[in-house]
């Protein structure tokens, strides 16, 4: 602390200005003083004596709010998240931040990769809400999330070609089992069949579809063309191959027996296909996984996982955060000891974790405590991407503190949790304060 | 075996791993900035294209583009008033701040006054507080007094919970005055008035700096404490916007383009001041 205005006979000032001196303080302090007294000290108070009144304020009920706080399935839930919210979203955001900061000192744009990351934080967790709504939407035509997990999916799932595709009226075709289309009659081998189907929507036809052809006839084989049996704009005839119509490629065709599969096979591009002689004298089906829906990707902001999905929102935000600090605690880090590891024959991996992390433990702590306590106070991003019917699920407490005092207007519960989170970030104030007494004892 | 060899191979590993690290990063990067630009891409499609298709059917059919919804939300008013509130929230909000927090943090780095160190803990200490715990009991002060809903209301809230954190920067700060200079001030006569107006706190311009970012960007960001506090019938414009959320859907065309206007000048901001975002957080200041 420097201060040395008491040194020598002239910082002795004469009586009056000793006084006016003695008010200095007051005067320069008042303003910050009255504002933290008013509006944080006294509301601590304030939500200590209320959290132990009833929800009209009139009478004392001693714990009870607490207890409703580990009773209330609602708030239970909200403990339950914050307890996720605690031990994964710091985490995370640390980890990529650990990352990040580590690779972004091998690469010459590193400062342009930073500013990417770190950008988010500039943006109201509102507008990020805003953003990541948008990007969880179930609808893979609309959210990002879902359109390339659908992408991902389908790759190595097959999707069903023909979503809709039914038989039109007058069809050889019958409604079966489970949505698949059966023949009414027999196939016989060398008697090439029709079988028409409608329903595809031109844009969802498969790529290679091609004009669709009338199967040869083969003695030894029963044959067919399965194909959209629909000529655009008009003139084609139905159940007759017409030559604007596209064949089914790919299709899955079974030759059942008595409720036996014997043969199966796939229609070529122009719908032609060929089944061995076994087929003769079976009923020809289409099995219903040629006319699935197609899958729609994963419900990201629903009960089960809407908690998970704004978290990765939060740690969009907040992974530049922590990659800026730690990057600032790595230009600490002497060079000349990650070197000198290296030439002893220590690969890149055994640096990181032995040298690296180590001697940024102290700056990891900060951001890890410091991201704690900023999740405990999250609020506006659970409130604009959780739609309504799973706002409960993803309930925390910094919310239901907001419905407890403003929608249910029960102030004692409102209060209980405002004390709650008060002692859930009560050691860091402790610890703060020490570190901050050591430092002015200095 | 020759020195050489491994000299080699271990090059050629950490070229190939080099490319490996500038190929994550990139990937990374891309997929950081795409949630912002599908905001943006979305904000620019009309709103039948926005019901019908993602954004990224931009890239291949660009004709999309159209500047509709902007006009639709500058046209109606709502939010570019709701704008106007935010500002008019966060510049005092802001500058109130600095002044308080320069006040404070002057008097406990060169005043002389019983229990000096122990009162600027207590003040730091207050920095870890969630504002969680203000708002039922501030809202029932500020009912008596009538700031409830008022925009002084929300401006008081902010600037007291800026405090801890201004205080806490403003006096490391000029904590580092050099002595020599306050003394020479001193024996010239100047009062502390005059001390505080002319030396310290033109020194003090690069924690003025910091500080008043951060708290400029805390404020026009906030939409909790306007939520609680803000007059509704002119709110700002996080406000207003999440009233929008509800109907999400189908709302998609007034939300992004009103998402990207309020988040112009943050983003405007936190480009131009960087370097001393960056040195704030340093400091320690993340609510």
């Amino acid at each position: 602390m420097a201060d040395g205005t008491k040194t020598g006979p002239a910082a002795a000032p004469p009586a009056p200005a000793r006084r006016r001196r003695r008010w200095t303080p007051v005067l320069f302090l008042l303003p910050a003083l009255v504002l933290l007294g008013a509006l944080v000290v006294y509301p601590i108070g304030y939500s200590v004596v209320r959290s132990v009144l009833d929800k009209a304020g009139e009478s004392f009920v001693g714990v009870d709010n607490y207890v409703t706080l580990f009773t209330d399935d609602s708030i239970r839930t909200a403990l339950a998240n914050n307890l996720i919210w605690v031990a994964l979203a710091p985490t995370v955001a640390t980890a990529l931040g650990l990352v990040f900061a580590v690779l972004t000192e091998r690469v010459r744009w590193g400062t342009a990769f930073k500013l990417v990351v770190f950008m988010p934080m500039a943006i109201s967790m509102l507008a990020s809400g805003i953003i990541f709504r948008l990007v969880y939407e179930q609808d893979p035509d609309r959210g990002v999330a879902n359109a390339a997990w659908v992408a991902v999916h389908d790759t190595f799932n097959e999707s069903s070609a023909f979503p809709k595709a039914h038989p039109g009226p007058k069809s050889p075709l019958e409604k079966s089992e489970g949505g698949s289309f059966t023949t009414r009659e027999p196939a016989r081998a060398g008697e090439p069949v029709l079988l028409p189907l409608v329903g595809v929507a031109p844009d969802k036809m498969p790529e290679d579809a091609a004009p669709a052809a009338e199967a040869k006839a083969d003695p030894g084989k029963v044959t067919g063309t399965a194909w959209q049996d629909f000529t655009r704009g008009g003139g084609g005839t139905p159940s007759v191959v017409d030559p604007e119509e596209l064949g089914y490629p790919g299709i899955r065709v079974e030759a059942v027996k008595d409720g036996k599969v014997v043969a199966e096979t796939r229609a070529g591009p122009d719908g032609t296909f060929a089944l061995p002689a076994e087929a003769d004298g079976a009923q020809l089906r289409f099995p219903a996984d040629n006319f699935r829906e197609p899958y729609n990707g994963v419900d990201w902001l629903g009960p089960s996982l809407v908690t998970l999905s704004v978290i990765s929102a939060y740690v969009w935000m907040w992974a530049g955060f922590a990659m800026v600090l730690i990057a600032a605690g790595l230009a600490g880090v002497p060079r000349e000891l990650m070197e000198a590891a290296r030439i002893d024959g220590a690969n890149e991996w055994q640096v990181f974790r032995r040298i690296t992390v180590p001697m940024l433990a102290p700056v990891l702590g900060v951001v890890l405590v410091t991201l704690m306590i900023n999740v405990l106070k999250i609020f506006d991003l659970i409130v604009v991407i959780a739609p309504g019917s799973s706002r409960d699920d993803a309930n925390v407490l910094a919310v239901q503190l907001y419905d407890s005092a403003f929608g249910d207007r029960d102030l004692g519960v409102a209060s209980a949790i405002a004390v709650l989170l008060f002692l859930l970030v009560m050691p860091v104030m402790v610890t703060n304060v020490r570190r901050l007494r050591k430092e002015a004892r200095r | 075996m020759s020195a050489r060899e491994p000299a080699l191979g271990s090059r050629i590993a950490a070229r190939l791993s080099g490319g490996l690290v500038q190929f994550v990063l990139v990937v990374v990067g891309l997929f950081w900035l795409m949630p912002t630009v599908g905001l943006l891409l979305s904000s620019l499609r009309a709103p039948g294209d926005i019901a019908e298709s993602g954004w990224w059917t931009v890239f291949t059919a660009p004709a999309q583009l159209t500047w509709e919804n902007y006009q639709g939300v500058l046209e109606d008013g709502a939010i570019t008033g709701s704008l106007l509130s935010t500002v008019a929230i966060t510049v005092p909000a802001t500058v109130l701040v600095i002044v308080i927090g320069s006040l404070a943090g002057y008097a406990f780095a060169w005043l002389e006054f019983p229990g000096r160190d122990w009162w600027f803990v207590l003040v730091v200490a207050l920095l870890a507080v969630p504002v969680q715990v203000a708002l039922v009991p501030v809202s029932e002060l500020f009912g008596w007094v009538g700031l409830f809903e008022t925009t002084a209301g929300v401006v008081l809230f902010h600037v007291a919970f800026g405090l801890p954190f201004a205080v806490f920067l403003m006096r490391n700060f000029f904590a580092q005055i050099p002595k020599e200079l306050m003394e020479a001030a001193r024996l010239d006569g100047a009062g502390e008035v005059r001390l505080f107006t002319r030396v310290v706190l033109p020194l003090g311009g690069p924690a003025i700096a910091s500080l008043g970012i951060f708290q400029f960007l805390w404020v026009w960001n906030d939409m909790l404490v306007a939520l609680v506090f803000a007059d509704s019938d002119s709110p700002p414009v996080t406000v207003a916007l999440q009233q929008q959320v509800r109907q999400f859907g189908n709302n998609i065309d007034i939300l992004a383009p009103g998402a990207f206007l309020s988040m112009i000048i943050p983003l405007a901001v936190f480009f131009a001041f960087q370097r001393q975002f960056v040195s704030g957080l340093m400091s320690g200041a993340v609510k």
